[in-house]
């Protein structure tokens, strides 16, 4: 299925759960947060949040700043 | 305007129920790498940095983190909404820093235009409501003009942030009377956020009474920015210590320090 990360297109694996999507990139969850489709998706439903073709995903860190 | 006139109490710097030792913010941004960061923040002695919420670059998502130096359990961390030209820009950012570090203590600012950097204390205002309703505690980056930081005190802003002059500017404090005007009305504790180039500017800004500076290009834009950090930490307390001493009156002629009675 198709979905929009960060603002680009990819193409992964029906069914993937929000956990699952962090796992192809390698990034630990304590470190980053994610939206899906404009919502917040809380840490603890991470494995349980499964992806649907369309879905816009953000995902983000701290980084520096003033 | 001096203050020598009353006694003033020595009363922590308290936001939203955390109490901190240091009255000194230092940002996390513009610095040569996260080494030299997490050096000026240890030098300045600060117990909060300010970050911003970006994107994850996937096309490397390897390399190292800004929590990998600059760590959540040794600083505070203020999440801020830098870049956010709207209201809910700015509280979407925030709800996923909340999500992010797991606190709601976070430092609004809704920019107006990238010439200035001044904040648009409309948008801010409609973004604070929305943010203090949802549960955030609030630290509101606005003008100096008293009567806008009155009506975010208000609104419930855990803290006042009154500018010194435009953000990266180093211009120092332009607006003393404005600044000292928010102080003697704010039961919030009032930050002077941006504007300060040198530690002479930190100092009055602690000694026309604010509860504490924030920074972050002076030090990370000086030559040397470890030293100049330490630099920072003096001059705040010195600052603090000038207030709470209460300055000596200004006069128009000369008062000699030495007797007159007894010249030979």
């Amino acid at each position: 299925m198709q979905i929009t990360v960060n603002g680009e297109g990819r193409d992964v694996e029906a069914g993937l759960t929000v956990a699952g999507l962090l796992g192809v990139f390698g990034l630990p969850e304590r470190k980053v947060a994610i939206e899906r489709n404009r919502e917040i998706v809380p840490k603890s439903t991470y494995a349980d949040t499964a992806l649907a073709d369309g879905d816009k995903i953000e995902i983000v860190a701290f980084v520096g700043g003033g | 305007m001096d203050g020598f006139e009353r006694r003033v109490e020595d009363k922590p710097f308290t936001v939203a129920g955390r109490t901190f030792t240091s009255r000194l913010i230092v940002g996390t941004g513009k610095y040569a790498d996260f080494a030299e960061n997490a050096a000026c923040a240890e030098a300045a002695g600060a117990e909060v940095v300010t970050v911003a919420v970006r994107r994850v670059n996937l096309t490397d998502p390897t390399q190292p983190m800004l929590v990998d130096h600059v760590s959540p359990e040794r600083f505070t961390f203020l999440p801020n909404t830098a870049g956010c030209y709207t209201g809910e820009d700015a509280v979407r950012t925030l709800r996923l820093a909340r999500e992010a570090g797991g606190w709601d203590l976070v430092k609004l600012e809704v920019l107006s235009d990238p010439k200035t950097l001044y904040p648009d204390v409309f948008e801010t205002m409609r973004a604070l409501e929305m943010l203090v309703k949802d549960g955030f505690q609030v630290m509101v980056y606005t003008t100096s003009d008293p009567v806008t930081a009155k009506r975010m005190e208000e609104a419930g802003a855990a803290a006042i942030m009154p500018l010194g002059a435009p953000i990266g500017s180093g211009l120092g404090l332009q607006n003393p009377l404005d600044i000292r005007l928010i102080v003697e009305q704010s039961e919030v504790p009032v930050v002077v956020d941006a504007g300060v180039g040198t530690a002479s500017d930190a100092a009055l800004a602690m000694e026309l009474g604010c509860d504490a500076v924030l920074m972050n290009s002076a030090i990370a834009e000086a030559r040397e920015p470890v030293r100049m950090a330490q630099a920072m930490k003096h001059a705040v307390v010195a600052g603090r210590e000038a207030y709470l001493a209460g300055r000596m009156p200004r006069r128009m002629y000369a008062d000699p320090s030495s007797p007159l009675a007894g010249l030979i």
